[in-house]
């Protein structure tokens, strides 16, 4: 069997397990060492839903996809790439997406700040990166939302996004930010991350190129992956 | 060169994002190979079960072969199994798969690597998803499991081996992840 393994995760982008400004964290990072394993096949494979069929309208969170109805708030355009550390494109691969509504509140019931649901907005969507790794979604723009981490703690605007890759070692959840959010200072869930070019890579950038005329403005973010190594790792007989 | 993008919390509201629809139903009617239960709690360090977790497995199908295009080997696939499933807590803030036990998987210099589920975790609170692996109690394989023997404290080596009990004839198996403390359970790092 010949493995062909992915580069380590980069634990100078990734932050650490627990991280003392972000309370919730040092109850649940594990504090023993990790312990290292070579790369197997249970690791180089991974889920692609290769079949999935996506419903019209998953990558529209702008409207509730039964009644048509518009949700309140900013329309965003959202495009980017899906790559890996040697700028390959990650194709066909499936991206979760969830976020808070304009007015900075979760369709969820655990949320229970005190600003308006909109029935018009789930606040969750699917999209598929096509055979360039590129990938578009529309949205409203989140809001900035409290939370109880520290005194007047709040997050700036923020989404959700889940993605797998190719294999088991390449999955990521992480989070969207904005540009010039004077929030982005103040929390400390992305400055967990230990680079300031790290957390940089967080926020995504306005592009007017994406911008759309009499419609919405338009964001870009990049999504980067674990690589392959450069050669396949060629067993010893 | 590109460096990776920084990982995240799914923090608390993953839920309208990806357990909306549930997905821990791994084998249907027609998958091939023992049918399994898996359950079990997360518990934080204070020894509290985690409400707010989710959990994500990978598995080999019954003959040992991944559903991937770099799983080479010649046993056969199974079409009504990808391997793969999500689950997020009950009320009890357990989760569960309902699944089927895999098969044995080649590892790396011609070793065989005993039958076992790739396990990725998500809470809130955690800033990196986890990566452990769950083996069968009752699995004579585990001996010359070279993952198992690369963990040399006998005590950690327990923790990711799952207990059988019958329930109605069926096999459940009991996977309770510490993320701390005295028992935490081995995490790996690949």
């Amino acid at each position: 069997m010949r493995i062909h393994e992915y580069n380590p995760r980069d634990w100078k982008s990734h932050p650490p397990y627990s991280f003392k400004a972000y309370g919730s964290s040092i109850k649940r990072g594990p504090l023993k060492k990790l312990v290292p394993i070579e790369q197997t096949l249970s690791e180089i494979t991974g889920p692609l839903f290769s079949d999935i069929q996506l419903q019209a309208g998953e990558n529209d969170l702008t409207r509730d996809p039964s009644t048509g109805k518009e949700a309140m708030g900013e329309r965003i355009i959202v495009v980017g790439r899906v790559l890996d550390e040697d700028e390959r494109p990650v194709p066909n691969t499936l991206i979760e997406i969830w976020q808070a509504n304009a007015a900075g509140r979760y369709h969820h019931p655990i949320d229970q700040h005190n600003a308006p649901l909109d029935p018009n907005f789930t606040g969750a969507g699917r999209c598929v990166s096509n055979d360039k790794g590129e990938y578009r979604y529309l949205t409203i723009k989140p809001g900035a939302y409290p939370w109880l981490n520290h005194t007047n703690a709040w997050r700036p605007a923020h989404i959700h996004l889940s993605l797998f890759g190719p294999s088991f070692v390449t999955r990521l959840v992480t989070q969207m930010f904005f540009p010039n959010d004077p929030l982005i200072a103040l929390d400390p869930i992305l400055n967990s991350v230990p680079t300031k070019d790290g957390r940089q890579r967080l926020i995504s950038a306005y592009d007017h190129d994406v911008t759309e005329p009499e419609f919405a403005l338009g964001y870009r973010f990049d999504v980067v992956l674990r690589g392959r190594k450069a050669t396949p790792f060629e067993e010893p007989r | 060169m590109r460096k990776q993008t920084p990982s995240q919390t799914v923090g608390p509201f993953y839920a309208i994002g990806l357990t909306r629809t549930p997905m821990n139903s791994v084998a249907n009617e027609s998958t091939q190979g023992e049918r399994i239960r898996i359950e079990g709690q997360v518990f934080d360090g204070d020894g509290a079960p985690i409400p707010d977790v989710m959990l994500e497995i990978w598995q080999a199908n019954a003959y040992g072969r991944y559903n991937h295009p770099d799983d080479k080997q010649e046993k056969p696939l199974d079409p009504s199994f990808t391997g793969w499933g999500r689950s997020g807590t009950n009320e009890q803030y357990f989760y569960s798969f309902e699944t089927i036990k895999p098969g044995l998987v080649p590892g790396n210099n011609d070793s065989v690597q005993a039958p076992h589920i790739n396990f990725c975790i998500f809470a809130r609170g955690m800033l990196v998803h986890a990566y452990t692996r769950m083996y069968f109690a009752d699995e004579p394989a585990n001996a010359t499991d070279p993952v198992l023997n690369s963990i040399k404290n006998k005590k950690r080596r327990a923790t990711v081996i799952a207990g059988r009990e019958d329930r109605n004839g069926k096999p459940v198996y009991r996977f309770d992840i510490r993320l701390q403390g005295e028992n935490e359970t081995v995490f790996f790092d690949m």
